[in-house]
């Protein structure tokens, strides 16, 4: 089943607080690190707080597991007509306004930016816009989900 | 930290070969909360015509960016990555004939914009000699 184009403009207000914790930053820096030295400011909040930094500061990509479970919101529905297990992950961009430390509470505003048939496939565009609970922008995420025809 | 103003276009920024394993697999998927099964279970990944286990696009990016902010020296200074995934990363289980995968990151120094005080750092990965990032970038704040 092809996801509807008119799919594209629905929007989700932020979602659950998304805690920030010096244990999930030092997780998701040891895992992206494959066994290779891991960045002291994802692990030692003095080195942090001498880079200008709060706590101990997030890897770049760190924010993808906050925008993944927001894009469930849209992907899980079933009005969505997205088939899970047809999708592959096709482009995935953070800007970033200034980096998640921890002790940050984030939320993330979901918008389904665009739905295009191309080659068979629909490709689902969303933009993420994480925030800290007070309203403070910190990232905007946008994926790219490619859901292969059948 | 590089300045701004000693960098070329074309500047090597960083290479490295980083071997990743099943094990890498499992501890991404419990870091990111990305448990899709294609990436954990060769059953899973042949049923959706995968050649098997494949690694997470995204750990594939944060192994590569790593290269990036080795090079900067802050991590923060990474204000914009992005990536498209064009390509698999087939990670052979432990006891298979070729286990795990070697992923090449080289990195260079793709634009500069002296006054937005960002450079813009282009990332090539590949697997096997296949590239499995397209159009990977990174922008990073310097100082002049």
């Amino acid at each position: 089943m092809p996801v509807d184009a008119g799919q594209a403009g629905r929007t989700w207000p932020p979602g659950e607080p998304f805690e920030v914790t010096r244990a999930a930053i030092a997780a998701f820096a040891a895992a992206t690190a494959a066994g290779g030295p891991v960045h002291p400011a994802h692990t030692d909040p003095e080195v942090a707080r001498s880079l200008g930094h709060a706590d101990v500061v997030a890897p770049p990509t760190f924010l993808v597991g906050l925008a993944q479970s927001s894009d469930a919101r849209f992907v899980d529905d079933p009005a969505s007509g997205v088939d899970f297990s047809r999708v592959v992950h096709g482009e995935q961009r953070f800007t970033h306004h200034r980096p998640a430390v921890a002790g940050d509470r984030l939320v993330a505003s979901l918008t389904v930016e665009s739905v295009r048939r191309m080659a068979g496939n629909d490709l689902v565009t969303m933009r993420n816009d994480i925030t800290t609970v007070g309203g403070e922008p910190v990232c905007t995420s946008t994926s790219m989900l490619v859901v292969r025809g059948e | 930290m590089p300045r701004l103003s000693e960098l070329s276009v074309g500047d090597a920024v960083g290479s490295a070969t980083v071997h990743l394993t099943r094990a890498d697999l499992v501890r991404y998927a419990d870091a990111s909360g990305d448990q899709n099964p294609i990436h954990q279970s060769d059953e899973v990944a042949r049923s959706v015509g995968l050649p098997g286990v494949i690694a997470h696009g995204m750990l594939t990016m944060g192994v590569a960016v790593r290269v990036v902010v080795d090079w900067c020296g802050d991590p923060s200074a990474v204000v914009d990555c992005g990536t498209r995934f064009t390509g698999q990363v087939p990670v052979g289980a432990d006891d298979a004939p070729e286990p795990g995968a070697d992923l090449d990151v080289s990195a260079v120094v793709g634009a500069l914009d002296a006054g937005a005080g960002t450079a813009r750092v282009d990332i090539t990965a590949t697997c096997g000699g296949t590239r499995v990032l397209g159009r990977a970038r990174a922008v990073v704040r310097l100082p002049a």
